[in-house]
Order: structure tokens, then sequence, then C-alpha cells
């Protein structure tokens, strides 16, 4: 049985510091969403408290959940690409 | 209630399907080779690719089922919304790259491509089969649902035309077709739904939602203690009573007309309100509202009570931003309709009440999920277990996992995946709009909590419903489409190359494939009709469930940890999908379905996955601690053969 790839990629030479920032921003986005899940099995009243134009905690935090979630999407991806091109410059510089 | 048949909606949803298969033909030319059929040969660019993520991601789930959530429950069902986008977040930042690398065509391959272990090819295949036909079911209840306001079809016709028309799209073409399917979906899901979100803010909010509202009646009564002891509104006789808990509904009788109120006491005086019944009587005769279901006395239903601005009550608000449309709920009050049900001489039935409901309750968690009042341990364990299955189930579905291997390159799945979170994230927002101005512009099927966006677009328009549900349609196609792709491809690839002992040829592999998408969409169309009338995002919560027990453990620990053995894997991918159907099977809303009372249910939860999924990663570690140097030294003899 064949067990190498089916589908063959270039090196990836950014693909540890990817990772890296991969975990980090993830256990970030974890602790953010754990304590939005514990605050509604625990303590669901404080949900209803207005936070931001006229909103409530429970729509302010969901939002936020989104909208950081697009935020950090984004600002991995232009981590990632700034890191590949710095490595793929350097590699054509040799 | 009864539905009335659009020319135009017909039309419009005939040409949709129409796209459909004329995409789904162009592009079977295309498509010879397994790797055309299964991953559109890795040739879709990224932009495509992330727009077509979030169609397949949008599906009846998200459309209908979230939305008919929230109309129902308040806030509670955007917390699918934000669980389901939490999940990208994992899929994005720790699986989508590093499992692209692998390249591989399935889930189940590059597990095998990692560890030289036999069965974990055939158990990887098993379980997203079974991810797959979960995840298929609540499709074909929202296809059903679709259908029935649509075009006026009753809900098995609904799910068998779905199912064929699926078969024949995968049977023909599979990824490529379905990848543009979806793209366009996903595209027109977006723009049309923030077209009803625009038309709901424009309206804004009123206490009789539109001319035709029901116009819900009081009945005076004298009292007697707690017992109802005439009615004084002149006509009306009393029949019969049902007390349940706290609960008071008494029947009355007019021009041979038999009704079902609700009572509040006071010390001499009692208050009926009109309620909403479905009566089978104990011959076979089903009344609607005490008249037969063609009378039209089935009314939709929902609306405010009070509208508060700025501490004053009002009647109506005018056009409302984005965030004084939600305020605005949030210090007014909504009538919402609780069910009911019961059996009272013979008769069998389901009564729905109003309820005035502070906005403060319906804007924040409690309603649906037990964390607040009358919470208990389990309840509360109930929900972080669903929260748990959406937030790592998203990354191990069989669907999703697909589509990284439809891009050419590493980054371009990174790429779409965050075009996708932006694209889902923006509709999911929307959710939440959609979902409250269902639940207060009087357009709620009591029946069915599926059909409420369809609904609410209707009330805007014959145009727009025709539209939205053609749309809606597209996206059960859609989806199902890629569900099956991904299941036959299970079948094709993973369980047919570990069960046969020659090796299949390219050709041989897609017919399988193909044999194989019949196969699983005539058992998801058989499950489909059984399932009728369940809330589809609760369904796909067990899909995602499932995912998160069997797959997702696999994936982590594979891409790092490197002690994970292959029969860690294996028996990982074997107790968590067990372990999750079981408690499925065992809970409450199952023992429902079984004609039981959910309060027999041996497991008393409906969500399995804060048992399932710590299970299974504990089993992947001991196993493979257990198992590493068996499968050091298999190695080193295969390397020595």
């Amino acid at each position: 049985m064949d067990h190498g790839p089916d589908i063959e990629h270039e090196e990836d030479y950014a693909s540890e510091y990817k990772t890296r920032i991969g975990v980090f921003l993830f256990a970030i986005y974890g602790l953010i969403y754990t304590g939005f899940v514990a605050i509604n099995a625990l303590v669901p009243q404080i949900m209803e408290k207005t936070v931001l134009f006229g909103l409530n905690l429970a729509v302010t935090y969901g939002f936020g959940l989104i909208l950081l979630a697009i935020v950090m999407g984004l600002t991995y991806n232009h981590f990632c690409t700034k890191k590949e091109n710095e490595l793929e410059a350097a590699r054509k510089g040799k | 209630m009864i539905y009335e048949v659009s020319p135009l909606a017909i039309v419009l949803f005939a040409v949709i399907v129409l796209i459909v298969l004329g995409i789904s033909a162009y592009f079977a030319r295309q498509t010879t080779s397994a790797k055309g059929y299964f991953i559109a040969g890795s040739t879709i660019p990224w932009q495509v690719n992330g727009i077509a993520f979030a169609g397949d991601y949008l599906s009846a789930a998200s459309f209908l089922g979230i939305c008919g959530m929230i109309a129902f429950s308040g806030y509670d069902g955007f917390l699918y919304s934000i669980g389901y986008l939490a999940g990208w977040i994992v899929a994005l930042f720790i699986v989508a790259e590093p499992l692209k690398r692998l390249g591989k065509f399935t889930f189940a391959d590059a597990l095998d491509a990692k560890f030289n272990y036999k069965g974990i090819k055939l158990i990887a295949g098993i379980s997203t089969l079974v991810v797959s036909i979960f995840y298929l079911i609540p499709q074909m209840v929202g296809a059903g649902a679709l259908v029935t306001p649509l075009l006026g079809f009753p809900h098995y016709i609904g799910v068998v035309f779905v199912g064929s028309i699926v078969i024949i799209i995968v049977a023909t073409a599979g990824m490529k077709s379905t990848t543009y399917v979806q793209f366009i979906k996903g595209a027109l899901l977006i723009v049309f739904s923030s077209i009803l979100v625009f038309a709901i803010l424009q309206k804004g909010l009123s206490e009789k939602p539109s001319d035709s509202y029901h116009d819900f009646q009081t009945l005076e009564a004298s009292a007697n203690g707690k017992v109802v002891a005439s009615i004084k509104t002149p006509g009306y006789s009393l029949v019969s009573e049902e007390r349940l808990g706290n609960l008071y509904f008494i029947k009355t009788r007019k021009n041979d007309i038999e009704r079902w109120w609700k009572v509040s006491l006071t010390s001499s005086r009692a208050t009926l309100e009109e309620t909403l019944t479905i009566v089978k009587k104990a011959g076979s005769e089903t009344l609607y509202n005490g008249l037969p279901l063609t009378d039209g006395a089935f009314y939709p239903v929902g609306h405010m009570s009070k509208i508060v601005v700025d501490g004053k009550e009002i009647e109506s608000t005018g056009p409302l931003n984005p965030f004084s449309f939600l305020s605005t709920i949030e210090d007014s009050e909504v009538v919402r309709f609780i069910r009911k049900d019961f059996t009272n001489n013979g008769d069998s039935v389901s009564l729905w009440y109003p309820q005035p409901t502070p906005g403060n309750e319906i804007m924040r968690p409690g309603l649906k999920f037990k964390v607040d009042k009358g919470a208990t341990p389990i309840s509360k364990l109930n929900f972080i277990s669903l929260m748990i299955a959406l937030f790592f189930g998203t990354s191990a579905l069989p669907h999703i996992l697909i589509r990284y291997y439809t891009v050419p390159k590493p980054k371009d799945a990174r790429k779409s995946t965050i075009l996708a979170i932006i694209a889902i994230g923006f509709f999911y927002i929307l959710t939440l709009y959609i979902g409250m101005g269902a639940m207060v512009n009087g357009v709620l099927d009591v029946q069915s909590s599926n059909m409420s966006a369809p609904l609410l677009a209707k009330s805007f328009g014959i145009l727009l419903f025709a539209i939205i549900s053609a749309i809606a349609f597209a996206t059960v196609l859609g989806t199902v489409s890629g569900l099956i792709v991904a299941a036959s491809g299970a079948v094709a690839q993973d369980l047919t190359a570990s069960l046969l002992n020659f090796k299949i040829s390219d050709r041989g592999k897609v017919r399988i494939g193909k044999i194989a998408a019949i196969a699983v969409g005539g058992l998801a169309m058989i499950l489909g009709i059984l399932f009728k009338g369940m809330n589809v995002s609760f369904l796909v919560g067990w899909a995602f469930a499932i995912a998160a027990s069997a797959n997702f453990p696999a994936i982590i620990m594979m891409l790092f940890w490197k002690k994970s053995t292959g029969k860690g894997i294996t028996a990982s991918v074997l107790v968590g999908m067990i372990s999750a159907l079981t408690i499925i099977l065992l809970s409450p809303s199952m023992f429902v379905r079984y004609g039981l009372a959910a309060e027999r249910a041996i497991i008393p939860m409906d969500n399995p996955a804060i048992i399932s999924v710590p299970l299974s990663f504990a089993v992947l570690i001991i196993v493979s601690l257990l198992t590493q140097k068996n499968e050091k030294k298999e190695v080193v003899e295969k390397a020595a053969e």
C-alpha cells in the first residue's frame, strides 16, 4: 500500500511558525469562548446587563465572539502570508 | 396550517432546480477520474471554495433551524450560531493547513497515511458515514418543511423530491458541481438574508404585526374558589376542564364548535384567554381550533404585547436601526405560544397558550436551555455539552474536511477558511434579526419552528418569499450533495479499500462512489420522513457531537501528538462514535421519538459530547501508550522487508 501523499505540495518552510501562532490564537479564542459558556451556564442573570449601544451582555458577547473570529482569522492570515513571503524571498535570494 | 401555493414561488423554485441540474450536467462531462469526482481535482480557486464552504455550512440547520429556534426560544437559538461559528476557529488555527499538507483524499486516507495500521481506514470510513447520515437527516427534514408552504406538498413528498434530485446531481457529476452549486447558493443566501433583515428593520416593531393578524379573544367568567363557575360572555357553555400543574384550561362550546381557553383566576373572577389547539378525536377526526383544517381556523401567531421606548409605552416604533431593534425588544414584552399535550375524554389534545414574556428574558439564555429558572446540574451539563460539540465538531465534519482537499495548496485551504468565517459570521449575525423578526411579526406556525424564516419572508411579499424559499431549497440540495459526496467517498475510498483485498481501478472507485451515493441518499430519505417535526438545528447538534467525539480527537492527536499509534487512533474513533451514539439513542429526545415519556430516558442528557469527547481522548492516549513498542517494532519489520 502506498502511504505517500496523493497530491504533492511545495515544501512549506513557514509551517512551524504558522502552527505556533495558530495554537496561540486558538488558545486565546478558546479561553474567551469558555468564559462565554461558563457565564451562560453558571450565572446567566448577568447576561441581561446592558453593555453597549443599549444591547445586553448576552448579545454583545455573542456578536463579539463572531467578530473576534473574523478579526483573528484576518490577523492570522496576515502573519502567515507575511512569513511565507519572507521565507520565499530569502530562499530565492540564496 | 394551510398554505396557499404561489405560482411565482413554483416558477422560481423550478428555475433554481434547473440551474442546479444544469451545472451538474455541465461538470459531469469534465469528471472522469476519482480525484475529479471526489475532490474536484484540487482545482477550485480559494475564493470559490471559501463561499462554497459557507454554502456547505449554512445548511438547513442554520437558515431554517437556527432562525426557527430563535423565533420560538429567543437568544437560546442564537447560541447555536455562536457555537457553529466558533468551531471554525478550531478548523482555521489547528486543522486546515496541517491536514491539507498531508495531501490525501479523505480523513481516513490521512489517518492511514500516517499510521500503518489495517483497521484504521475501515473505522474512520464508518465514522464518516455515520456522521454524514446524522447530518443528512436534518437536511431532509428541512426539505420536507420547505416544500409544504412552497409547493403545497406533504412533508414526505418534499423529502423524496430532494433526495431524488440530489442523487441525480451526485451520481452524475460529483464534487465540482457540488462546489459551484454551493458557491452560488451561499452567495445568494447571504445577499437575500441581508435584504430580509433590511425589510425587518424598516418595518420596525408593532403590537399588531399585520392587518390580517388574528385578534385574540378573552372571555369573562365567574369563579368559585379555584374553579370556573360560569362564563359571562354570551353564547359560550362550559364543557370540560384540564389542570396541568399550575396551569388551568377549560373547554367551551359555542355554535357546536369546541375551543380550549387558558384560565387566569382572581378571587371571584376568571379571565379566559384564547389558545390554539389540534385535537385528535377519539374516532379519527382531527380538528384545528375546533374546526377541520380546511376551514383555515388555525392561524399564524407571534406578536408584541408591550412596546417600550425610552420608558414610554407605544403601539409601534417605525423603522429601527440594528441596535435599537434588539434593545427595544429587550425593554418590551413578547407573546410566545407554549405547547402542552394531554388527553381529555379520549381526545388527544395539543394546545398552545399565549405566554407574555419580558424582552430581557428573551434576549438572554434560559428559555430553551435550562440554565436559569428550573435548572439542575444535569441541565447545565447538557448545555455545556452542546457548546463543546459545536466548538469541536465543525473541524471534524466530513463534508467540511473534504473541502480542504478541493483547493490546490495549503495556503488556499487557509484563505478559503478565513473567507468562510467572514461570510458565515456575517450570516449568523443576521440569524438573530431574522429569528426575532419572525417571533414578533405574527408569522409563526406553532407546529413547526423550521418554517419561521420562509414564513417571515412571505409577510414581506410573495416575491421575497419565493426567492428565499428557492434559495433555502438550493441550500438543502447543495448541502445534501456535499454530504453524499463525502459519504460515498468514504465508502469507495475507505471501506471497499479496507474490505476488498484487490486493487480497485480509478473508474471502479467512481462507480462504487455513485452506487454508494444512491444508497446513502435512499437511507437519508427514509430517516428524513421518520424524524419529521424535530428542529433541524437540534438534529444537526447530534451530528456535531458524533463528529467531535469520533473524529476530532483522532485529527488533533494525529497532527500534534507524536506518540499516537494506529491502534490508539482506531480505538478512539470507535469508542467516540459508539459512546456518542449510545448516549443519543438513550436520550430523552429519542425516548419521545420511541413513543415513551422523556422522563423514562436511561440517560438524562440529549447532548453526549461532554462524556464522549474526553472519553475518546482518554482511550486514544491510553491505547497509544500501551501499544508504543508493538507499532515501532512493526514499522521496523516492514522497513526491513
